[in-house]
């Protein structure tokens, strides 16, 4: 009879170019203490770990899940020993490859720092010519700057239950990103009747028109799935960046690029012409309760 | 003889009351004027419209269609920015000189007389499908490079003031030619002013 120490689920996280962020996130996972009792890391950045990463470079062992966090970068080491050389020897042998992050899922920030080297493990931006394209069957992109730790904390349980993860065409979870950002924003309504936030970290108004906010045409559960449990960017008064797209990192992300007024680009899904009638329309009607704030903090203290 | 149908009927309620009430005027022009002029009974006509209010807000939805339908055309046509603003020019002179009474009604009733239209037609709600194609058209010639970046308000008063205006002189008889040859330099003077910058 095997111990429950055996079937724990080998992970090895491995970096390419990143900040860290990723893994800095994951640690605030609320039930990664339940997570870490079923999986065994055999290196990871800033967990306790079983092997130190020089012997994890000497890639004389295998894992079940590669986890790959940063950019994908060919003259880049780690111990001493080329990142490819690693990275192909564990995505060799592993069950999935998680690309954690969108610089590992697209290039991200480190691609648009140096784009004629870095990438995605299996994605250059939206184009699939990664250079791990012989693994695409076994590759889940989580995408986001930083990913989500309950997005990394699900896709992992669902391997450790052996469920099925159904994936988009940008290889990440459906269950995660089918949905946009705009799905569960608390500003909505502000966003349904054209009522404009001005400033930052207000609580009323869309970010949408005139704050650069990304949340209608990018896929992510952020507002549904809370950061900490709490918050989103755009509940908070911040723009979306779009950060789980494979365009990001966009330029100028606190502003809207519009033409002539008219955003340049409308909501996935929706007509342009559709969608200025319908703009053109909700814009004539003044609803007070819109126009105001929520809280009269002058009038009240 | 076929007999005509109820939307052929309606069709001849629409072109009969915007030649009235662009030649007289939305108080002066009364629902037995129309009815008269359509040659049915009073009665009969308010099967078509119930109220004279609700007729003008009909008529300038129908005008807001027929205009935004000929734009529509024009900005899904491959042609520059430039050949497109000749057309619209083009196909607003001509609708002014085929069918005045569509333009003198938006000029002279809908402009003119808000308190009509303030319940049910106010911002864009009833001239939603002409607005819509004149940013289309302007989006589109900002996101090709063609015209300069503005608000859409600025450039709409231009491109729709202008053409507004000399309509407005033709119906008036003051212009000194025929309108057709004030197209091509009134289409030079629109480009002129919103192209792009060097």
């Amino acid at each position: 009879m095997h111990s429950k120490q055996e079937h724990k689920l080998k992970v090895f996280w491995l970096q390419g170019l990143t900040c860290n962020g990723n893994a800095h996130s994951f640690l605030n996972l609320d039930y990664l203490g339940e997570l870490l009792e079923k999986t065994e890391f055999l290196q990871h950045p800033l967990l306790p770990s079983k092997y130190a990463l020089s012997e994890m470079a000497e890639c004389k062992t295998g894992c079940d899940v590669l986890i790959f966090e940063g950019a994908y970068d060919p003259s880049l080491k780690r111990a001493g020993v080329f990142v490819d050389k690693i990275l192909r020897h564990y995505a060799k042998n592993a069950k999935y490859i998680i690309a954690v992050g969108t610089c590992a899922s697209f290039g991200g920030i480190f691609k648009a720092t140096s784009p004629q080297t870095n990438s995605g493990i299996l994605f250059n931006e939206a184009e699939k010519n990664g250079p791990l394209q012989e693994y695409n069957a076994k590759i889940i992109n989580l995408s986001g700057c930083p990913v989500h730790p309950e997005w990394l904390g699900f896709t992992l349980n669902m391997i450790i239950d052996r469920r099925k993860i159904v994936l988009d065409e940008e290889h990440r979870p459906q269950e995660l990103y089918s949905s946009l950002v705009h799905h569960g924003c608390t500003r909505n309504e502000y966003f349904e009747w054209k009522v404009d936030a001005n400033h930052f970290g207000e609580k009323e108004g869309c970010l949408f028109y005139k704050q650069g906010c990304r949340a209608p045409m990018t896929h992510g559960s952020c507002n549904t799935i809370l950061w900490n449990g709490v918050n989103s960017k755009t509940r908070s008064g911040t723009p979306c960046f779009g950060c789980t797209e494979s365009d990001f990192p966009r330029t100028n992300l606190f502003e809207t690029k519009t033409n002539m007024s008219i955003p340049a680009d409308a909501p996935v899904g929706v007509p342009k012409r559709a969608y200025l009638t319908v703009t053109g329309i909700a814009k004539t009607f003044h609803i007070k309760r819109l126009e105001e704030p929520l809280i009269d903090y002058k009038n009240n203290t | 003889m076929a007999r005509t149908t109820k939307e052929e009927r309606k069709n001849g309620i629409i072109s009969a009351a915007l030649e009235l009430f662009s030649e007289n005027g939305f108080y002066i022009t009364t629902i037995p004027d129309i009815a008269k002029k359509v040659g049915m009974s009073v009665g009969n006509f308010y099967n078509y419209f119930s109220s004279k209010d609700i007729l003008a807000k009909e008529l300038i939805m129908y005008i807001s269609e027929y205009l935004g339908k000929n734009i529509r055309a024009i900005n899904e046509s491959d042609i520059s920015t430039q050949e497109k603003i000749e057309k619209i020019v083009s196909m607003y002179f001509d609708t002014a000189k085929e069918r005045p009474e569509m333009i003198e009604y938006f000029l002279r009733v809908y402009l003119s007389n808000r308190e009509v239209f303030k319940d049910g037609c106010e911002g864009m709600i009833c001239v939603s499908p002409f607005i819509t194609e004149m940013m289309i058209f302007f989006e589109k010639g900002v996101a090709s490079g063609e015209l300069h970046d503005q608000d859409f308000f600025s450039a709409f008063g231009l491109f729709m003031g202008y053409l507004g205006g000399m309509v407005f002189l033709y119906g008036e008889k003051i212009l000194p030619e025929p309108l057709d040859d004030y197209k091509q330099s009134i289409s030079e003077n629109i480009y002129n002013a919103l192209k792009t910058r060097t």
